[in-house]
C-alpha cells in the first residue's frame, strides 16, 4: 500500500483554513490500495508523484467526491474547516483541472466560461464582463466567441484554469494536468497555474508524474511506490 | 422519479407482449363472452385444424422464415468476412441506413415492379432476347412457393443484419484477429470464420432470432409479394379475423397460438442448426483446411449483397417513376410521357393518413427516445452494467409473432375501450419502436468521456444540469438519430397499426398495402414513394439539426 503522511510545516491538523486529508484509507475488495494523512494550508501545493497505477488519481477522486463504488474509503476531507466527506462533488468546492483540458464542444469558450462562473454573479451583463475580465486576464481578451476545437495547447490550458477559477473554488485539484502540452509550453502553463493559486490562497493537491512538476511546486512532495 | 424508468421501459417492453397472449389464450380456448364464448373448450383448435390448406400455410411460414433468414446471414457474413477493410466495404457500410430506412412494404413494392412479367427486368430484355411480345403468363410475384417473398425479406433483412454485425465487430476486436488467422496462412473467409464468427455471432444472436421471428410472420411482404393459394399462416390469421362471421375470431385466436407455435419451432431449428454449424466448423478446423482458394465465394457474396442493395434503390426509384408516368406500354423501358394527374387526383387523399402516420411516428419516437434517456440516465447514475435479462426484455417483442399477441392484445383493448384511441395506437408503436430506439443509443450513450460530467460537477453544476446542459447536447447527433430509427420504425409498421387502431387510423402504410390487390401502379408508386420519403425525411433533419446548431463548433461534427 502507498502511504501519503505530509505534515506541512505549519504542521496543525484540524486547522480552520486549508484542505485536510484525515486519516484517509482506500480498498479495493479489501485490499489496501492508498493512504494519506495530510494537511494542506491555504497557498500551499502538496505533490503526490507516482507511477501509474499507484492510486494516486484515485485518492484524488476521493477528495473530489466521484470515487467509483468498487472502491471503498474511510477518512474524512476536511476544507477550511467543513467536514465535506459525505457532500456531493458540485458542492465541494473542489476546482479540477485533468490532463485534458476538457472544454465542452458544444460550447463557445465564452459559453464554456460561463458555464463555470458561479451563480453568485447574476445578471447578464455582469457575468459577461466577469469572463471578459478573465479572458482579458491570460491575454486572450477577444477569444469569447471562438470555437474550442479551433485553440491551440497552451490557450485550451488556459481557458480550462480560468473557467475552473471563475466557478470560485476553494481548494485546486490537479490530475496531471500539464502532461499533455510540449515542453516549451509546460513550464508557462505550470507557472500560471501556481501563482494563480497562491494568489487565491488556495490549497492545491497535485498529482503527477513528473519530478519537474514537483520541484515547481515547491512545496511538500510523497512518492508512492 | 428516475428510478422508476427501467422498471416503467420494462413494463411498455413486456406488459403489452403477456397481455395480449392472455387475451389471445382465452378466446383461443372458446372464452369470449363479448361475442358469446361463454366456457372454455378445445372446440376452436378443432375447427383450425379443419381449416383447408392448414398446414400448407405452416409450412410456408415456417420455410420463408428459416430461408429468408439463413440466407440474409450467410450473405451478411460472406461479405463481411470477405471484404471488410476495402474500399467496396466502405461503399456499403455508407449505404446501410439508407437501405435500412426504406419501409418493407415499400421495398416490397419496389420489387414486385422490378420482377412482375411486364416489370422493368423483363422489359429490359425483351422482345430482343426473349422473343415476349406481350408480358409472359408466369406468376413471379404471388409465386405459390414465395419466391418473391422471400427476395423482398432478404433485400430488407440484409441491411439490418449488416448494421448489428458491424456494431459488434469493433468489440469484438475483429481486425486484429483477422491479422492472425490470415498470419496463419488462412484465407479470408475461412479465417473470418475460424477466427471471428463465434464471437461475433455470440453479439448478433438476438437480432438474428429477431429476423427470425419477424420473417416467419410478417403480414404486409406476404399481402404484396406472398402466395394467395393458401397465404401463409399469419396473413390467413388476419383474414379470420376480418371474417364477417364472429365465430371466426375463436379460430383466429386458436390460430395466434398455433403461429406461437410455428415461430417456436422455426427458433428450435435454427439452434439445432447452430449446432449442426459449431460441429462442422470444429471438424473442419481440426482437419487444418486453410480455404485459400474462396475467389468464387468472395464475388459470390459481393454480387449478391450488391444486387439486393440494387433491388431495393432502384425499386424505389422505379416506384417514382411509375407515379409520374402517363402511356407507359409494354415493352417499352420508359414512359412515353410524363404527367403530375395521380399526384394532384391522390394528394387530397393523402393528407389524412400522411398525417396519420406522422403524428402517431413523432408521438411513439419522441416517447420511446425520452424513456430510452432516462433508463440510460438512470443506468449511469446508479453505476448499473447492463444485464443479458435486460437484453432479452429488450428483443422480447421482437421474437413473439407480431400476430400472436396483436389480437389479443386488442381484446384486452376493447375490454378497457381503448380499441380505435390514439393513445393505444401509440403504446403499441412503442413496444415496437423502443427497442430499436434504446439499441441504437446506447453505444454513443455509454461511449461518452465521462470526465466531462466529472468536469461539470467539479464546477458545481448537479447531475441534472450536467444531463440537460453538457450530456444532452453533446450527444444530441445519436440521439436525433436514434428518434430517427424510431420514427422509421414508427412508419413501416403494419399489422399493429391497421388491428389497434381499429380503422379510425389509417396511415400511408395501411392505404399502401391496401393498395396491393387493386394493382394500378401508378397510385401504388405515389403511395409507397411517400412512404419511403417519411423516414428518409426524419433521419435527413436528425443529420441536418444538428449541423446547423453546431455549424461553428468543429469538435461537433461527424467524424468522417
Amino acid at each position: 500500500m502507498s502511504k501519503i503522511s505530509g505534515m506541512s510545516t505549519t504542521n496543525n491538523i484540524g486547522a480552520k483554513t486549508g484542505l485536510t486529508l484525515d486519516k484517509v484509507e482506500i480498498t479495493l475488495h479489501g485490499e489496501p490500495l492508498v493512504a494519506a494523512n495530510a494537511h494542506i494550508s491555504p497557498g500551499e501545493i502538496l505533490t503526490v508523484m507516482g507511477p501509474s497505477g499507484s492510486g494516486k488519481s484515485i485518492l484524488l477522486a476521493y477528495v473530489a467526491g466521484f470515487l467509483d463504488p468498487v472502491f471503498s474509503a474511510t477518512g474524512r476531507i476536511r476544507l477550511n474547516g467543513l467536514d465535506v466527506s459525505d457532500l456531493p462533488p458540485e458542492r465541494r468546492g473542489m476546482g479540477l483541472l485533468f490532463q485534458d483540458p476538457l472544454l465542452f464542444p458544444h460550447l463557445s469558450v465564452g459559453g464554456n466560461m460561463m458555464f463555470g462562473l458561479a451563480p453568485a454573479i447574476k445578471g447578464h451583463a455582469a457575468r459577461r464582463e466577469a469572463v471578459e475580465a478573465a479572458l482579458r486576464h491570460v491575454g486572450m481578451g477577444d477569444f469569447f466567441d471562438r470555437d474550442p476545437a479551433t485553440l491551440s495547447g497552451g490557450q485550451r490550458a488556459r481557458v480550462a484554469l480560468m473557467r475552473t477559477l471563475l466557478s470560485r473554488p476553494e481548494a485546486l485539484l490537479l490530475d496531471e494536468p500539464f502532461s499533455n502540452l510540449d515542453t516549451a509550453r509546460r513550464g508557462q502553463v505550470r507557472e500560471r497555474v501556481f501563482a494563480e493559486a497562491r494568489q487565491l490562497g488556495l490549497p492545491v493537491l497535485l498529482v503527477t508524474h513528473d519530478v519537474a512538476d514537483a520541484k515547481a511546486a515547491g512545496g511538500p512532495c510523497i512518492e508512492l511506490a | 422519479m428516475l428510478r422508476l424508468v427501467p422498471a416503467g421501459a420494462f413494463l411498455v417492453l413486456i406488459g403489452p407482449v403477456l397481455a395480449g397472449l392472455l387475451g389471445a389464450a382465452l378466446p383461443a380456448f372458446g372464452y369470449l363472452p363479448a361475442i358469446g364464448g361463454e366456457k372454455l373448450s378445445l372446440g376452436p383448435f378443432g375447427d383450425l385444424a379443419a381449416m383447408p390448406g392448414l398446414l400448407r400455410s405452416c409450412l410456408l411460414s415456417l420455410t420463408i422464415g428459416l430461408v429468408t433468414t439463413a440466407l440474409s446471414y450467410v450473405i451478411v457474413v460472406a461479405f463481411i468476412a470477405g471484404w471488410r477493410g476495402t474500399a467496396l466495404f466502405r461503399a456499403m457500410e455508407r449505404l446501410v441506413s439508407p437501405l435500412l430506412s426504406v419501409p418493407h412494404a415499400a421495398a416490397a413494392f419496389g420489387l414486385a415492379v422490378l420482377i412482375m412479367p411486364s416489370g422493368f427486368l423483363v422489359r429490359l430484355v425483351s422482345p430482343w432476347a426473349t422473343g415476349w411480345q406481350r408480358p409472359p403468363d408466369i406468376l413471379i410475384v404471388n409465386d405459390p412457393l414465395g419466391l418473391a417473398m422471400m427476395a423482398g425479406l432478404i433485400v430488407k433483412e440484409i441491411p439490418f443484419l449488416l448494421l448489428v454485425s458491424l456494431a459488434a465487430l469493433p468489440q469484438i476486436r475483429a481486425g486484429q484477429f483477422g491479422h492472425v488467422t490470415a498470419s496463419l496462412g488462412y484465407g479470408r473467409i475461412a479465417g473470418f470464420v475460424f477466427g471471428v464468427l463465434p464471437a461475433l455471432y455470440r453479439q448478433i444472436r438476438l437480432p438474428v432470432f429477431a429476423v427470425l421471428a419477424y420473417a416467419t410472420s410478417v403480414v404486409d411482404v406476404a399481402l404484396i409479394l406472398g402466395p394467395t393459394t393458401p397465404p401463409p399462416l399469419a396473413v390467413r390469421i388476419l383474414q379470420w379475423q376480418a371474417d364477417p362471421d364472429l365465430a371466426m375470431r375463436f379460430v383466429a385466436a386458436s390460430g395466434a397460438l398455433l403461429h406461437l407455435a410455428v415461430t417456436g419451432l422455426a427458433l428450435l431449428i435454427w439452434v439445432f442448426g447452430e449446432k449442426a454449424m459449431a460441429r462442422l466448423c470444429a471438424v473442419l478446423q481440426t482437419a487444418g483446411r486453410r480455404g485459400r482458394d474462396d475467389k468464387v465465394w468472395r464475388h459470390l457474396a459481393v454480387t449478391l449483397i450488391s444486387a439486393s442493395a440494387f433491388i431495393v434503390l432502384a425499386g424505389i426509384l422505379l416506384l417514382a417513376l411509375w407515379s409520374i408516368a402517363g402511356l407507359w406500354r409494354y415493352p417499352d423501358l420508359l414512359p412515353e410521357a410524363f404527367t403530375l394527374n395521380v399526384w394532384v387526383r391522390s394528394l387530397p387523399g393523402f393528407a389524412v393518413p400522411l398525417a396519420n402516420a406522422v403524428i402517431i411516428g413523432i408521438a411513439s419516437s419522441l416517447a420511446a427516445t425520452a424513456i430510452a434517456l432516462g433508463a440510460l440516465e438512470y443506468e449511469s447514475r446508479a453505476g448499473l452494467t447492463p444485464t443479458i435479462r435486460a437484453l432479452v426484455a429488450l428483443y422480447l417483442p421482437l421474437l413473439v409473432p407480431q400476430i400472436a399477441f396483436l389480437l389479443g392484445l386488442n381484446v384486452v383493448f376493447i375490454w378497457a375501450h381503448l380499441d380505435g384511441r390514439l393513445a393505444a395506437l401509440v403504446l403499441v408503436h412503442l413496444v415496437f419502436v423502443f427497442p430499436y430506439v434504446l439499441l441504437s443509443l446506447s453505444d454513443p450513450w455509454r461511449a461518452w468521456d465521462r470526465r466531462y460530467g466529472l468536469m461539470a460537477r467539479a464546477l458545481r453544476h448537479g447531475p441534472d444540469a450536467v444531463f440537460w446542459r453538457i450530456r444532452l447536447p453533446m450527444l444530441l447527433r445519436p440521439v436525433l438519430t436514434a428518434a430517427a430509427v424510431g420514427f422509421a420504425v414508427s412508419i413501416g409498421l403494419y399489422l399493429p397499426t391497421l388491428l389497434i387502431g381499429a380503422g379510425r387510423w389509417p396511415t400511408i402504410t395501411t392505404e399502401a398495402v391496401a393498395l396491393a390487390a387493386g394493382g394500378n401502379r401508378r397510385v401504388i408508386g405515389a403511395t409507397a414513394l411517400l412512404q419511403a420519403l417519411l423516414p428518409f425525411a426524419g433521419f435527413t433533419l436528425a443529420l441536418v439539426v444538428p449541423a446547423l446548431l453546431f455549424r461553428d463548433r468543429r469538435a461537433m461534427r461527424p467524424a468522417a
